[in-house]
């Protein structure tokens, strides 16, 4: 079905170096781990499990989950971009570069690659969430070239906005939405989606989205709407990350009714259809 | 690993005393790219009911400090898929395994054991009358004598597996709850499940399980597990298996001091997929640095304080 996604291999357990830390706004990190194997095996919606504080450490307790945010197979660089969110990033962000990360991965099924380099996209981010989109742009770039890929980028405000000369770099059609106008369209990321689409007309682009999950709902509706199909790669509370615990669940149809299936295994990447907003 | 560390368990013959705990380690296959199996004392699998179960809505799960909150809701395929399709899985592997059991009424309980009598590949069954998650199931069974006793009687008489029941620690006398079971026919206890507790976001105010209350696992519960296999130890004649907040093998071996005959390994699997392993060699090692020829001769074997007691 995809054209250059890479054979799924199974995760691994690595003590990975970390080769920068980087402060991309004062919310906002970029940490750098030289990982020639997860470089080489990880595809875009993938997501790494890190032991971020020190592994003796019973506080915070549990792994957290990270988006694969860049993997480039030359360097054997892999990039994490997260948010200072809780105690877990809290004592993340205090580590610094020559130290190891205790990772496990890649994990989880990422998005499905368009088809052909005429297939027109979306690719729609909220807030931190330009991680995955980042890279998924990028191998897209790299492996497809589709011609025309429209980035939708959203943030409560400009302050937020993250990555935005990565993004440039890609050589595409950039748009920001903040929340309270301090930079581009003055609304949310799906407001802007939207009318992307109107002025796509009959292109129908493939969508393809990552943020909170109340903008992932909107931009499901809103795929429906248009007739268009529509990736999100989704978020929960997540304890074992491997498939084990069964806490991470998001609920999917399933014939007439529904069930609970793992983020962490089955997801995090979903048909936008398939979910129960 | 030497035959130092291996242990008899209500029967059931293992390389070493360190199991995986149910519900922390899916069906084993789950762990499989990162830790061999084979290694392992015995695996517990994820709690099976006679129908499918869909679970309780997320979110499921919240950190605590040195613990975690779960309200999972005993999410699983039911019996007939376990015996079909995971059992077969893990028999390539020279580990017992050990089903753990659930149900909503004493007749689902015995009917679960019924189906899993002379499946190859089943070593035991540990019956699960302590989750806190399942109102009509689970803790139920486990906070009342008289029904914890019920179900471990009708799995008695609908198996000749080992019947190890698994307590939970939401009760006033836990010793009185061990020898309850024991004598309706258990051939050995495991303890503890996790403790009741509760969350909630003061920033939005809301409760961070859907669930409202969730069982708490991890280091934070360790004391109070130690305290009660301590006490269950002393009051049954049947093998012990410590459960709550191992981490490290000390934390094992603190277990055997107070009696346990074998220790499970339970949300440690979610920080350090090896735990259970590291154990293990961290057994050994003790058993070395200390002088002792066979796991056995630790348990039980904490010793008061000298010269500071009362009165001193």
């Amino acid at each position: 079905m995809s054209v250059s996604e890479p054979a799924s291999r199974p995760p691994r357990r690595m003590k990975l170096p970390i080769i920068e830390h980087l402060e991309v706004a004062a919310h906002a990190r970029e940490l750098v781990l030289y990982a020639p194997e997860l470089a080489q095996s990880s595809s875009p919606g993938q997501f790494v499990h890190v032991l971020c504080g020190s592994p003796a450490a019973l506080d915070p307790l549990l792994r957290r989950p990270f988006s694969i945010h860049d993997a480039d197979p030359t360097s054997g660089r892999v990039s994490l971009l997260y948010e200072i969110r809780g105690r877990g990033t809290g004592v993340l962000a205090g580590r610094l570069p020559g130290e190891t990360l205790d990772v496990l991965g890649p994990l989880g099924q990422g998005f499905t690659l368009p088809e052909s380099e005429s297939q027109p996209l979306i690719l729609t981010a909220g807030g931190i969430a330009v991680a995955p989109i980042y890279f998924l742009g990028r191998r897209i770039a790299d492996t497809i070239g589709c011609r025309r890929t429209t980035f939708v980028i959203g943030a409560r405000t400009q302050s937020l906005l993250v990555c935005l000369d990565k993004f440039s770099q890609l050589g595409q059609d950039v748009r920001l939405a903040t929340d309270d106008g301090s930079a581009g369209y003055h609304g949310l990321a799906s407001g802007l989606l939207e009318q992307c689409v109107e002025e796509m007309g009959a292109a129908k682009p493939l969508v393809y989205a990552c943020g909170p999950m109340p903008m992932l709902k909107a931009v499901a509706e809103i795929a429906k709407a248009h007739g268009l199909k529509c990736q999100v790669s989704t978020e929960a509370k997540m304890a074992c990350g491997i498939g084990a615990c069964m806490s991470c669940v998001i609920e999917v149809r399933f014939g007439d009714s529904s069930r609970y299936v793992r983020c962490c295994k089955e997801g995090p990447a979903f048909d936008a259809d398939e979910v129960i907003w | 690993m030497t035959s130092r560390l291996a242990v008899e368990i209500a029967g059931i013959q293992m390389k070493n005393p360190v199991m995986v705990a149910s519900g922390t380690f899916g069906f084993g296959r789950e762990y499989s790219d990162l830790i061999d199996l084979h290694m392992l004392g015995a695996i517990v699998t994820k709690g099976t009911s006679l129908e499918p179960w869909v679970g309780n809505p997320p979110d499921r799960v919240a950190e605590t400090p040195a613990g975690m909150l779960n309200a999972i809701g005993l999410q699983n395929d039911g019996v007939d898929r376990l015996i079909s399709e995971k059992i077969p899985w893990l028999r390539r592997f020279d580990v017992p395994v050990i089903v753990n059991i659930v149900g909503k009424t004493v007749d689902e309980y015995a009917e679960v054991a019924r189906r899993l009598e002379g499946v190859e590949g089943v070593a035991g069954v540990e019956v699960n009358i302590s989750c806190p998650n399942v109102k009509e199931a689970g803790i139920a069974f486990g906070t009342d004598p008289a029904m914890a006793a019920k179900v471990v009687g009708a799995v008695r008489k609908a198996t000749r597996l080992p019947v190890i029941p698994k307590l939970s620690p939401n009760v006033t006398d836990i010793a009185q709850m061990a020898r309850v079971c024991v004598d309706a026919g258990a051939d050995a206890i495991s303890l503890i499940n996790t403790l009741l507790g509760m969350a909630i976001d003061a920033e939005t105010r809301v409760f961070k399980l859907a669930n409202i209350t969730g069982g708490l696992s991890g280091p934070a519960i360790k004391p109070v597990a130690l305290r009660m296999v301590w006490e269950v130890a002393q009051a049954v004649d049947v093998p012990v298996i410590g459960i709550g907040g191992i981490m490290t093998a000390e934390d094992a071996i603190e277990f055997f001091l107070a009696g346990a005959d074998a220790i499970q390994v339970g949300t440690a699997n979610f920080v350090n997929p090896t735990a259970a392993l590291d154990i293990i060699g961290g057994l050994d090692a003790y058993l070395d640095r200390h002088g002792f020829g066979h796991i056995s001769e630790i348990v039980g074997a904490a010793r008061s304080p000298v010269g500071k007691g009362k009165g001193d």
